[in-house]
């Protein structure tokens, strides 16, 4: 074959470009008209103040919307509560993973017994699991309480007590995202060359010290972007409350998130720029998170 | 005999922490054979007395679960197929194919990427409602029909296969089309099958979307239909939980199965991220 192809005559370029982009025209058409169109079309919405869907009128650009959302106590409340629940799952569920990861790293006995066990919140409906959770939860004849009162901690209120409310998300969300952070972790345990280990045992290291010195440090950068993707995912903490408080945001409305109030503003206040401003705050955060993550595995791309 | 004690260490800490995994689901599918007076009771009662299917029965009469399942199958099934028809025409187009710009343009869609569905909503809510969709099941599907991450995977693998025999089969006097669908396409079987689980999965476990675009029982897919079913039969926790069971048992069965596919899709970014 020549190195060089012949540079084909004009007619001929200009069908293969049509081809490739009829190839591409699905594709290309379902992204125009459900990512890059709403994207737009929700930050111009953001600065429209009184817009109305209806009849799609506005009364002018401004950053009323911004204002509105920003000072409105459920907004700050809702954003409250998202860093906390993030500042609670992201570090515990990390913590959690490592250890699991590592140990079934070692190769025991039934792997994929445990792995079945372990992955599967990952693959069934969060409402449904939910309902289950929630049941356990119950104060009155839930399992959780049963087995706290054989430590002698009387009935908790997981789900009706305001003070309870956020720890029983957490403990859900820990729950639900484990699996996905431990096969992330596992990958990147997978990733690290055997004959470190190896060394390390020839030089008689023992395995609590071969764990902190040599697998912690080996797979930090994975932890790192581990710890990142799950700030996203669970900055976007929404359908976890539904079957937890029966589709309300907490016992007493104190379980506000930014997702959900961007839909408690469109569909129950049906004001459309007040829900596009808060969800260009959402995309800011996870903008930010994005470009960490961009940058660190760049840096860890051009370190191998 | 140290290693030994380390590997009963380890035994007993992962035993513990499968068991915390696997326990709510273990407590939804007894829950769901008990009777309303063993559910409530305090203590709680581990196994029923009997089991009967007696909830299952009472749950698919008191709401119309068969419907649910019905879509739930059907959106499912369809957004596996369009999804996956755009995906290899799409990572073909891109791999193999030449137009003006294709690394331009495959840059701009992977930071396209990290846009949140949440954000988008919006906007696509009020595109569905101009569309006439509204509480049909085609909205269901419509959105998700464009995948990014699924074309990124599907394009790297296609790009793995030597160039040598595209020139070839070219040569041999067949068409792009042939090539792609007679020799691309098996050649790619388990990076699709990935991409096809993933896609079924994400499908039938989708809450958000349902739960904005359909209001009545006749599109309602299951997830969202159990979160309805909470208000009807909320103060009987046996038949929310042989609901929940309805809900959560194919999955399982599919991942048992397709443990492997669905974890290496995983890793690589493919599910709630």
């Amino acid at each position: 074959m020549k190195d060089k192809p012949q540079a084909p005559d004009q007619p001929r370029r200009f069908r293969a470009i049509g081809e490739a982009y009829l190839y591409l025209a699905p594709f290309l058409l379902g992204l125009a008209i459900f990512t890059l169109y709403p994207v737009i079309r929700v930050f111009l919405m953001s600065f429209q103040s009184d817009y109305n869907y209806l009849n799609g009128t506005y009364a002018g650009w401004s950053l009323e919307n911004y204002q509105n959302v920003l000072t409105d106590p459920k907004f700050t409340q809702a954003i409250r509560n998202t860093l906390l629940y993030v500042l609670a799952v992201v570090p515990i569920s990390t913590i959690l993973a490592v250890v699991i990861a590592w140990l079934l790293n070692r190769r025991l006995h039934g792997s994929a017994i445990f792995q079945t066990a372990y992955f599967k919140p990952m693959v069934t409906s969060i409402t449904a699991v939910g309902l289950a959770w929630r049941l356990m939860y119950n104060q009155q004849y839930g399992i959780l309480n049963y087995v706290l009162s054989v430590f002698g901690v009387s009935k908790i209120g997981w789900l009706t007590d305001p003070k309870w409310s956020l720890p029983a998300l957490v403990i859900f969300g820990i729950w639900n995202i484990l699996p996905f952070t431990i096969i992330l972790l596992l990958s990147g345990l997978q990733n690290i060359n055997e004959l470190y280990y190896t060394a390390a045992r020839v030089d008689g290291a023992k395995e609590g010290r071969i764990f902190r010195r040599i697998t912690v440090p080996l797979l930090a950068p994975t932890i790192f972007l581990v710890c990142i993707v799950n700030t996203i995912s669970s900055f976007k903490v929404f359908s976890e409350l539904y079957p937890l408080f029966k589709g309300d945001p907490g016992p007493v409305y104190n379980l506000y998130t930014v997702v959900y109030y961007i839909r408690y503003m469109m569909m129950e206040k049906r004001e459309y720029g007040y829900a596009a401003a808060a969800a260009v705050v959402l995309f800011l955060f996870i903008f930010v998170f994005t470009m960490i993550q961009l940058f660190v595995k760049k840096k860890l791309r051009n370190r191998s | 005999m140290r290693r030994k004690f380390a590997n009963s260490i380890a035994y007993l800490v992962l035993i513990c922490g499968a068991v915390m995994m696997v326990f709510p689901f273990l407590w939804m599918f007894l829950c769901a054979f008990k009777t309303h007076y063993e559910v409530t009771q305090y203590p709680p009662q581990f196994l029923p007395e009997q089991f009967s299917f007696e909830n299952f029965k009472k749950a698919f009469s008191m709401a119309p679960f068969l419907k649910y399942f019905v879509n739930s199958l059907v959106v499912m099934a369809a957004s596996v197929i369009c999804t996956t028809i755009t995906t290899i025409l799409g990572a073909f187009a891109f791999s193999r194919l030449r137009f003006p710009g294709p690394e331009v343009v495959f840059s701009v869609l992977l930071r396209l990427m990290m846009i949140p569905f949440e954000m988008l909503i919006i906007t696509n809510y009020t595109t569905i409602v101009d569309m006439g969709l509204y509480n049909r099941l085609p909205a269901l599907v419509l959105p998700f029909v464009s995948s990014i991450f699924y074309t990124y995977i599907l394009k790297g693998f296609f790009d793995t296969v030597p160039e040598s025999l595209y020139y070839s089969a070219r040569i041999d006097g067949a068409s792009n089309w042939r090539y792609l669908w007679r020799i691309m396409v098996p050649l790619a079987r388990p990076s699709l099958v990935t991409i096809i689980l993933l896609n079924a999965l994400s499908s039938w476990n989708s809450f958000m979307w349902p739960l904005y675009i359909t209001s009545d029982a006749a599109s309602r897919t299951l997830p969202y239909g159990l979160q309805v079913f909470t208000t009807e039969a909320g103060s009987s926790p046996e038949l929310l939980m042989a609901a929940s069971t309805v809900v959560v048992v194919p999955m399982i069965i599919l991942f048992i199965f397709a443990r492997k596919f669905i974890v290496t899709g995983v890793a690589r970014g493919g599910l709630k991220g």
